[in-house]
């Protein structure tokens, strides 16, 4: 269910800075996460989500900044606080030798209280795999895995750190659906993504980090509709780059115009109106099309529009 | 309106304690490793085995002599001929020199004319120079040299002075150097590589649990690891028992938990099993060199004695030797069990102060 904004902080971050020897990652970032929503931290690769989320997860240390969970703090609460949390790191191998249900009883018996193995085997559907090795499991199978381990302590607040890098479009599916069986409990999750897809179906509010800073917070429909922009058009021509940005953002109903990859990107009120005036204007410049596509305006349009680069850029 | 998460019925019982799952999880990954399970049981056993059998003792050997030809007919050829412990070959002056050369022979007999004897040998081989007072024995007494005093001869084989006894508790000492090191060492670098170690402390498990589980993890396996290599040298070799069982066993427990903490200091900080892997070899290689696994730690100059004495092992060696061979007193291993429990404190106080767990 949709969290009011009237719900409890389940996290709040103010003022988070973290630097390593040569770089800022985290630059004063403040963050708001409501108790039973799906956050969303969205950005490249580099932009800070990871160690924003290992600062909350009690991981690293800030240098600067205060960071508050479920009401209590890291340095006062620590073990009270890790007994509530669930938490999936980027990257972490489970030991090979160990069966899936050797794994997840060895997770559960770090926590005073949780599901049972039994409960949180049968939620991210691996019953079939109970007793397979997991050197033998697959990669999505692997990470439905990891996350068993973050349940099965019965979390109030899950931390999901790339959850579906990397894997197959049917494991991440199952992996959507397990983080909205959660939900729909009233957990709340925060979770790191570059994909804008997942960011849009699973969460209630996204943050769009960059360079260690929030650069827009909202729901998935607010950011895109803060472009005013009906819909996107990507078109190529032969000669792309000799056509003037200026001569595009003449055309009616034109609001941003932006080259990238040898083909233009128009972000417009309504296609119907523009895509005439465009094809005529391509014609009279003897500029045959090589591609024309039309979509409505994604999280990665506004990503674009806010920072000039595309999200896959670094990813 | 939100579900109360905090009325929910949490199940708080279905659950195993930390520690015995961390210590079955030790277990499982141990003997699902078929390549572990060889080095730590198997590899030393061959190993007893080969070196048993390679340096049993055998019965004196014959001496192998020339006697230079043109003297064939000199009464000293059938005197050594007839003589126990001494193999003669007759030979020209050009044959015997190259079978000394060769040391197929150990020492070149000529009988001059004048009736005295010309013995040719290296003075810098062993067997030489016994073959030299046998066979002038030998010659002396078929001149008519008589002893002046009566001898008699009582042959003994002393259980506990052979090489497989000195052997046996030397390599019981380098396997739990060996299984301590690589055990836990290699475990703890290869999970914070994973960053399996990482994972766990973000639970609420008890990282003195986790450590700890490493622990019982060796003294179950030390149990079978020592019986198997004792029970062997004893069953197959009669190796001795002579100190006591409990004096033994906790010779066999401080050793293996101070290689344990030893193995903890060097997992302390490396990211990386190849890093992990020289610092072993750093630490383990003098070790086997200047120990006594295989000889004697007395055999290096007297000036590095203070280094070699303060290394684990050569207590830990000296311990077992002085138990099992000697049957030794608690005063007598009391010094070597001060200098194993010594590195088990600094070890472990070292390795928790150090102890990276990202």
């Amino acid at each position: 269910m949709p969290a009011s904004s009237t719900a409890p902080l389940a996290l709040s971050v103010r003022g988070l800075r973290k630097a390593y020897a040569d770089v800022v990652a985290v630059d004063a970032l403040d963050l708001e996460v409501r108790t039973g929503e799906c956050f969303g931290l969205l950005g490249p690769n580099g932009a800070g989500k990871t160690t924003t989320i290992e600062i909350c997860e009690g991981l690293l240390s800030p240098d600067a900044g205060t960071v508050e969970i479920l009401g209590m703090q890291w340095a006062r609460d620590g073990n009270a606080l890790r007994s509530r949390l669930g938490i999936q790191l980027q990257e972490t191998l489970l030991s090979e030798k160990l069966t899936v249900a050797e794994s997840v009883k060895l997770f559960r018996s770090f926590y005073p209280a949780g599901r049972s193995v039994d409960e949180v085997i049968g939620l991210v559907q691996l019953d079939e795999k109970r007793r397979a090795r997991v050197g033998t499991l697959s990669g999505g199978q692997k990470q439905r895995l990891a996350v068993a381990c973050a349940l099965v302590g019965d979390p109030d607040l899950l931390f999901l750190d790339e959850p579906t890098t990397g894997l197959d479009p049917q494991s991440r599916r199952q992996l959507w659906d397990i983080i909205d069986k959660f939900r729909s409990e009233g957990g709340t999750t925060v979770l790191t993504t570059h994909y804008m897809d997942e960011a849009e179906r699973l969460c209630d509010r996204v943050a769009i980090v960059d360079h260690g800073r929030v650069i827009a917070l909202g729901t998935p429909r607010e950011l895109i509709s803060s472009l005013g922009a009906g819909h996107v058009i990507e078109f190529g021509v032969d000669g792309s780059r000799e056509i003037d940005e200026a001569a595009l953002l003449a055309l009616a109903g034109v609001k941003s115009a932006r080259l990238a990859g040898g083909s233009w990107a128009l972000q417009v009120g309504a296609a119907h109106e523009t895509i005439p005036v465009l094809l005529q204007t391509l014609e009279a410049r003897g500029m045959p099309l090589t591609e024309l596509r039309t979509h409505s305006p994604t999280l990665e349009d506004v990503f674009v529009t806010l920072t000039g680069r595309s999200l896959r850029d670094d990813a | 309106m939100t579900l109360d998460r905090s009325k929910r019925a949490r199940n708080t019982t279905d659950n195993t304690p930390a520690i015995v799952e961390l210590t079955l999880s030790r277990f499982r990954e141990f003997y699902r490793e078929p390549e572990a399970v060889f080095w730590v049981f198997i590899f030393p056993i061959l190993l007893a085995g080969g070196l048993g059998i390679a340096f049993r003792n055998r019965p004196a050997e014959a001496t192998h002599i020339a006697v230079a030809r043109g003297a064939t007919n000199s009464p000293i050829v059938d005197s050594l001929q007839n003589s126990t412990g001494i193999v003669v070959d007759v030979l020209d002056d050009t044959a015997a020199a190259n079978a000394l050369r060769t040391g197929k022979v150990a020492l070149v007999v000529t009988p001059r004319a004048d009736g005295s004897v010309e013995y040719r040998f290296d003075d810098a081989r062993p067997e030489s120079r016994t073959a030299r007072m046998v066979v002038d024995r030998a010659v002396q007494r078929a001149g008519g040299q008589q002893d002046p005093v009566p001898v008699a001869d009582t042959k003994v084989s002393e259980r506990g002075s052979r090489y497989i006894d000195f052997v046996v508790p030397g390599l019981l000492g380098m396997n739990l150097m060996g299984s301590g090191i690589w055990g836990i060492g290699f475990a703890i670098v290869d999970a914070r590589k994973k960053k399996l170690l990482k994972r766990l402390i973000a639970t609420p498990m008890s990282k003195a649990e986790y450590l700890a589980s490493f622990l019982f993890f060796r003294l179950s396996l030390l149990v079978v690891e020592v019986a198997s290599l004792i029970g062997f040298g004893t069953l197959v070799f009669g190796v001795p028992l002579r100190g006591s069982l409990t004096q033994l066993a906790i010779i066999c427990v401080l050793s293996s938990l101070a290689f344990g903490g030893l193995g903890l200091l060097i997992a302390a900080r490396p990211r990386t099993i190849e890093g992990a892997s020289g610092l072993m070899n750093l630490v383990m290689l003098p070790m086997w060199v200047f120990s006594g696994v295989f000889f004697s730690s007395g055999n290096f100059p007297k000036a590095a004695q203070p280094f070699i004495q303060a290394l684990p092992l050569t207590a830990v060696n000296d311990a077992l030797r002085a138990n099992m061979l000697q049957g030794a007193s608690w005063g007598t291993v009391g010094g070597e069990l001060a200098i194993i429990v010594t590195w088990l404190v600094v070890c472990f106080t070292l390795a928790l102060r150090l102890f990276r767990w990202r």
